[in-house]
């Protein structure tokens, strides 16, 4: 489903990723791991398509298709999905008002009829009970007021909303406490499914245990270093980054 | 809409010709029947007498309207507004014009004002009517004002143009007209007194709550209104009303200049609301062509517990100064102030409101919220007045700016004089942009740049738009999102 071969990308004029490969089938989950500074977030922008990030060289195949060809939204109503790391407030735009916008809009450019304010209340609801939300978080503005983990987990509801094929999580489970974790986790999993995948950048092996990816990989230094199953997440909590692949992440900045 | 009849295909030297001719006859003081209802551009003390016997108006209106002429021509024009005008000149502006030969049909409509018809979903029968089109052969405007009229009249609403109140309702008129905005208030006011085509005017009886909101669209008996509008509306005791004003069709005009003034009177326990949706042709991109707009409101707050509420949705002029004003002077009495200024292109806008504290423990907020985009320039200038007997006086000011684009400007002037040590006076102001975070935000999810735009706009403008009556809110947010097209990269 997704294919990143020799991706090179620079922000603000500095080089961050020198070279990442990557490839994801259809139903897999992949957890991205590695060092501050690797570029994980870089990844993650350039996927969703964040104005700054410059590809100077190598490919994103999504599907078959130029990803990196497309605009932000193209690339949403293609099924690209982003949950951020730090969620923005949009204050004065309903939760609601906004969600049914934006998969209206998608389904629009793929052709599929869009769904009215009845229809959509009620698929809200539907999804509101399976990730176990209260319905509260409907009458509220985008992200306003809304403590980490509420932001968090209002970006894997709009994941459940909108339907995502691939999914990048860009360090969903930072700042939350265990209970946000454990509820946040309990979300990804009820969408986990055979055509959807799932690339879940995280700083820590936590989360892990609650969503178990099949592939983990170590980016550092703007590579891919190592790849593994989920025993490697473990090895990296015991023994840190140290000595993982060749690249030193001494050359990293923190 | 039924004074715009068949055209003919005169010139305008020979009007001027015959009109001089028939002129020579009203100095004597008799008024003439003819046929065309014309004057030449210029203003006299002539002219003013002129145009009352035009409209065959009472003499004591007549010397209403040459007080305030004399007292203009003592006033110096205005020039302290942030605003870049060039010089008007009064004498080349014709006080009384026929209405300009419109188009045949749609066929001869500008297509891109079609367009802007179409975007904000006016019906296809009122496109005609708003295009100048004349009326009685699209659209069928007797059978719907007949009903209305008759709920008024069983309420014992008077609702009709200025120039029939004046001929109809003398006593009411001369009571009220002129009683919260005198003829030598400022400029534009004195001007307008001198020379007013006509408006509305309403007149709420005691305790009669108004069944239906008042809309401008109803007043059939208008003449050729546009350049200097004159409104007075009255709510006796105990009595409400929902007045809506203007329309989000953008109004082709010529004329350059606009002076309205509108006059609201509520006694005790009354209550006025007063909603004005306007979109005024911005001309082109440049500027060239667009409207000035120069509006004198004023609401009096008489009676004890009476409540006034502004609420305005305004784009599209290309020069804009109004402060609707409340002046508090029963005790407990309210004055509201809420309003979106959109300036977009190279528009200016200099708008706010004053709220003058005079009775015991009046209230007054004003919400005024300002969005900017393009080269445009947008400035709030408001004013909290408390008197030395306004006790226990309270006020509530929030301000937000919201700024498109990196070329826009926002200006906020307020001015507080508080002479009361009892008072209260709150102010907040804000300014932000819509950050590049929202908008990738909006866009990652499937929401095109546009549609980003005018979600965000639109909860911006909310606290606003929550207090226009349902119709309008729809027409306002539909007006804001054509009006904001291109406004991004």
């Amino acid at each position: 489903m997704l294919k990143i071969e020799n991706l090179h990308a620079r922000v603000e004029g500095k080089e961050i990723l020198k070279g990442l490969s990557l490839s994801v089938n259809a139903g897999e989950v992949h957890a991205i791991m590695g060092p501050n500074g690797a570029g994980k977030s870089t990844l993650g922008n350039v996927l969703s398509g964040r104005d700054g990030y410059e590809v100077t060289a190598g490919s994103v195949a999504y599907n078959g298709i130029d990803l990196l060809s497309l605009a932000p939204e193209a690339r949403a109503a293609a099924g690209v999905f982003l949950a951020f790391q730090y969620p923005v407030e949009i204050p004065g735009v309903n939760n609601t008002y906004f969600l049914r916008a934006a998969l209206n809009a998608q389904r629009k450019v793929r052709g599929e009829s869009e769904l009215d304010s009845m229809q959509f209340l009620k698929l809200v609801r539907e999804k509101l009970k399976v990730m176990q939300i209260s319905d509260e978080l409907l009458h509220r503005a985008v992200n306003a007021g809304f403590s980490g983990g509420e932001k968090k987990r209002n970006e894997i509801f709009q994941m459940a909303v909108l339907q995502p094929q691939l999914a990048i999580l860009d360090e969903t489970d930072s700042g939350l406490d265990i209970d946000a974790l454990k509820q946040v986790a309990q979300g990804v999993n009820a969408l986990r499914s055979p055509e959807r995948s799932f690339l879940m950048i995280t700083h820590y092996q936590r989360l892990l245990d609650y969503v178990v990816p099949d592939f983990v990989h170590v980016l550092a230094d703007g590579r891919i270093v190592e790849s593994g199953d989920k025993s490697l997440a473990l090895k990296l909590e015991e023994h840190g980054y140290v000595g993982i692949g060749q690249s030193h992440p001494a050359g990293a900045i923190a | 809409m039924s004074s715009t009849s068949t055209e003919t295909n005169v010139t305008r030297r020979d009007n001027a010709e015959v009109v001089e001719a028939l002129g020579r006859s009203y100095a004597a003081g008799f008024v003439t029947d003819i046929e065309t209802d014309y004057l030449p551009p210029g203003l006299s003390e002539d002219i003013v007498r002129q145009l009352s016997a035009l409209k065959r108006e009472p003499q004591w209106m007549t010397e209403w309207r040459l007080s305030a002429y004399r007292h203009w021509l003592t006033m110096p024009t205005p020039d302290w507004a942030k605003l870049k005008i060039d010089p008007i000149d009064y004498q080349a502006i014709s006080y009384y014009a026929a209405p300009k030969a419109g188009p045949k049909s749609l066929a001869e409509v500008d297509p891109a004002l079609l367009e802007t018809y179409e975007k904000l979903g006016i019906p296809l029968h009122e496109r005609a009517a708003l295009a100048g089109v004349a009326v009685d052969a699209v659209f069928d405007s007797v059978s719907v004002g007949t009903t209305f009229r008759k709920q008024l009249a069983q309420a014992g609403v008077l609702f009709c143009s200025m120039s029939e109140a004046i001929r109809e309702y003398p006593e009411l008129v001369q009571q009220y007209l002129g009683s919260v905005v005198p003829t030598g208030d400022n400029f534009f006011a004195a001007l307008n007194s001198a020379v007013f085509s006509d408006g509305s005017f309403v007149f709420i009886p005691k305790g009669v709550r108004c069944p239906m909101e008042l809309s401008t669209y109803f007043r059939i008996n208008a003449q050729n209104t546009g350049q200097f509008e004159r409104t007075l509306i009255v709510a006796e005791e105990g009595s409400h009303v929902s007045y809506l004003e203007g329309c989000t069709a953008p109004k082709r005009d010529e004329n350059q200049l606009h002076a309205a003034v509108v006059e609201l009177v509520a006694l005790e326990k009354a209550q006025i609301k007063y909603s004005t949706v306007q979109n005024w042709y911005p001309g082109d991109e440049n500027g060239v062509g667009g409207i000035y707009n120069f509006v004198t409101k004023r609401g009096d707050c008489r009676g004890d517990d009476s409540k006034i509420s502004w609420t305005q949705v305004e784009t599209g002029s290309a020069i804009t100064w109004k402060y609707p004003s409340v002046v508090l002077r029963g005790d407990r009495s309210v004055g509201e102030f809420h309003s979106v200024a959109l300036t977009h292109h190279f528009q200016q806008a200099d708008t706010g409101t004053k709220m003058i504290h005079l009775g015991k423990d009046t209230k007054s907020k004003i919400v005024a919220k300002g969005i900017s985009a393009g080269r445009s320039s947008n400035s709030y200038r408001g004013l909290v007045k408390v008197e030395k007997g306004a006790e226990g006086a309270r006020n509530y000011t929030q301000c937000d700016s919201l700024l498109i684009g990196k070329r826009c400007g926002a200006h906020t002037f307020p001015y507080m004089e508080v002479k009361n040590p009892t008072a209260i006076v709150e102010h907040e102001a804000t300014t932000s942009k819509i950050s590049d975070d929202q908008m990738f935000y909006c866009r990652s999810r499937g929401i095109r740049e546009e549609d980003a735009v005018s979600m965000i706009v639109d909860g911006f403008c909310k606290q606003v738009f929550k207090e226009l009556p349902m119709e309008f809110a729809v027409e306002a947010k539909k007006l804001l999102e054509v009006s904001l097209e291109g406004a991004v990269g």
